[in-house]
């Protein structure tokens, strides 16, 4: 090929060897994204000495069609279609970080393949040398892709007209103790739960089918106080069984035996994987069965500011794969979660047109075009004395979870949940009376605990119960600026 | 036994001046107000009878009290519900629903066990008084 005829020069974009990304294409501060590009905000932290504009390239490069030297293959395409181009670099004030913003053409993807679009943006570049460290902050899914995706297999609407539940947050627990319950001692923990006033309960990440419990039989006890709690209360009730396994073949089973027994809801885990659970989403289309699932493994990827990849994103990968819960954090509880951005996971699966706001971390406008939106499950170390905060927060499409705070009250478990029940009714009436939830929650919640020994026990038992650590991962304090 | 379907159920029962107030929180939020009746609360009754169309342009409260009250008379037995209906984009469903009547003696439901192969049984939930039967 032609590519040394002008050495002397300044190197041809075709030369042998190695070029700058930035030169090669993959940056372009001209660049204006197209609607159907799909965008990416990076944080990277060049290594010392590495041009941030040549770091993002890199990433753009890398992400897309580039390797580490020129290749004359590159000729035979039309190239500047398919390279992804880094048209903006912010520096994070007071840090050695940069935000890179990045567009990738519609055709670089597989139509509904989550796994597709995974292996391209987060395939390699992570590993890549010349970075110290990056993480995936934020992308913006075009309406064009996002309808090549199933998406929730009911979302939010159908599953409350489903229940038949309406105007208030749904109430759930997990069963603990998280292992060794035999299939018949835990269906007591499911039956006293949901009588009590629980709308669900459910299993643990990892309760699959181990030696103290194997699936079928917690499956049978379960359904068998699902029912019992129905017809004891008038109210569908549900189960999350999970139905995590080590095939699709044992997951399809489990899920199958679920369904065939009368539950209205199942349950899997992040750890399964993208494909898995975009299988498990049409499985639950196509069964009317609602579809759990729990972020198990998350956090050592989601949890560092500076690397890895921000829940945020994994909250859009699953809303289009088509999860129907996903569990999205407290602000409140005993797991990780900074206030605004937990705001901003929320927006990301329960609205349908986003606008950009940094200070929820959300860098770009986000159009679902109609996708039925997820409920978020809020679970870990949350109790009935923090409803007004929850409510306030949260909102009322969610999922609260009590697990210690229903199984743990003094007097039962069917009296924990019955706490949380009233607590969450007081907390509702009062808003809706035009009360302020911040200053008179806990006035509402200790009124209603004059009539209710549920709930004046647990508001007695948790009350200094709270979580006040500093987050590691919260949005930019300010709006950056840009260079280059 | 008392059932628990809607939003207020583990409250004790609403004085009409807490009624209101919730009437009164579903016309600030441009929600339709309408009132369902049935004998029959199964779990699975989506269809409860319609005390008249939803109300969409109703915002006088008293009127919307002067309907229950209506209703009431008519059906002291039954089961009585209000709801709050928002029509806009990607709702489109009910937001508020909750019970203002009960009959005073609430018959409740039998649950039925069909024993299948393999341990596997079949429920049925049956409503013990209701037209259902």
């Amino acid at each position: 090929m032609a590519g040394n005829s002008n050495s002397g020069k300044k190197k041809s974009r075709w030369a042998a060897g190695i070029t700058p990304y930035a030169e090669m294409g993959y940056y372009d501060a001209d660049y204006e994204p197209k609607a159907t590009d799909i965008l990416c905000a990076f944080r990277l932290v060049p290594q010392a000495g590495v041009d941030p504009i040549e770091a993002a390239a890199a990433v753009a490069g890398e992400s897309s069609t580039a390797t580490w030297t020129v290749v004359w293959t590159d000729r035979l395409t039309p190239y500047e279609h398919y390279q992804a181009k880094c048209y903006r670099v912010d520096p994070v004030p007071g840090t050695d970080q940069y935000i890179a913003y990045i567009a990738y053409d519609i055709d670089l993807f597989e139509e509904g393949s989550i796994a597709n679009l995974t292996s391209s943006i987060i395939g390699n570049v992570f590993g890549f040398k010349a970075l110290k460290s990056l993480r995936l902050e934020d992308m913006r899914i075009p309406p064009h892709y996002a309808k090549t995706f199933q998406g929730p297999a009911h979302g939010i609407v159908m599953e409350r007209e489903y229940l038949n539940k309406f105007g208030r947050p749904l109430l759930g627990a997990t069963v603990k103790p998280k292992l060794g319950l035999s299939a018949r001692n835990y269906g007591r923990v499911v039956y006293e739960a949901l009588r009590g006033g629980l709308d669900f309960s459910k299993d643990d990440e990892n309760i699959n089918s181990q030696p103290f419990m194997r699936w079928r039989d917690r499956f049978l006890f379960c359904m068998e106080a699902v029912n019992r709690a129905t017809a004891a209360t008038g109210e569908i009730k549900g189960h999350y069984l999970n139905v995590t396994a080590g095939t699709m073949e044992e997951m399809y089973e489990r899920a199958d035996f679920a369904k065939e027994l009368g539950s209205v809801i199942v349950m899997i885990d992040l750890t399964i994987g993208y494909t898995a659970i975009q299988s498990m989403a049409k499985w639950a289309r196509r069964s009317g069965v609602i579809l759990h699932l729990h972020r198990a493994g998350h956090g050592t990827y989601t949890r560092q500011k500076t690397h890895g990849v921000n829940f945020r994103v994994i909250s859009k990968w699953m809303r289009l794969a088509g999860v129907d819960h996903i569990h999205a954090g407290t602000v409140v509880g005993k797991l990780e979660g900074d206030p605004n951005a937990i705001r901003g996971y929320y927006t990301t699966l329960r609205a349908n047109k986003i606008e950009a706001d940094l200070s929820q971390g959300l860098y770009f406008e986000q159009d679902w075009a109609s996708l039925p939106a997820v409920m978020p499950v809020a679970s870990g170390g949350i109790h009935a004395g923090q409803m007004h905060q929850l409510l306030h927060l949260l909102g009322e499409d969610v999922v609260l979870q009590f697990g210690g705070g229903t199984i743990g009250h003094p007097d039962g478990i069917a009296q924990g949940a019955t706490a949380n029940r009233v607590a969450v009714e007081a907390i509702i009436q009062g808003r809706n009376e035009g009360r302020d939830l911040l200053s008179e929650g806990p006035e509402i919640l200790n009124k209603a605990a004059r009539w209710s020994p549920e709930l004046r026990k647990a508001l007695d038992i948790w009350k200094d119960v709270s979580y006040d650590f500093e987050s590691t991962d919260v949005p930019d304090a300010v709006g950056t600026v840009t260079v280059g | 036994m008392r059932i628990t379907q809607g939003t207020f159920s583990y409250l004790p029962d609403f004085t009409e001046d807490q009624v209101k107030a919730q009437v009164r929180y579903c016309f600030e939020n441009g929600w339709a107000f309408s009132i369902e009746h049935t004998d029959d609360p199964h779990p699975r009754n989506s269809y409860w009878d319609m005390w008249g169309l939803p109300m969409f342009d109703l915002q006088d409260l008293n009127v919307a009290m002067e309907r229950i009250d209506e209703c009431r008379k008519a059906f002291p037995q039954h089961y009585i519900k209000l709801n709050g209906y928002d029509r806009t984009k990607g709702k489109q469903t009910t937001m508020l629903s909750f019970i203002v009547q009960r009959p005073k003696n609430e018959p409740g439901f039998y649950l039925e066990r069909t024993e299948a192969q393999d341990r596997r049984i079949q429920y049925t939930i049956r409503s013990k008084a209701g037209s259902a039967n």
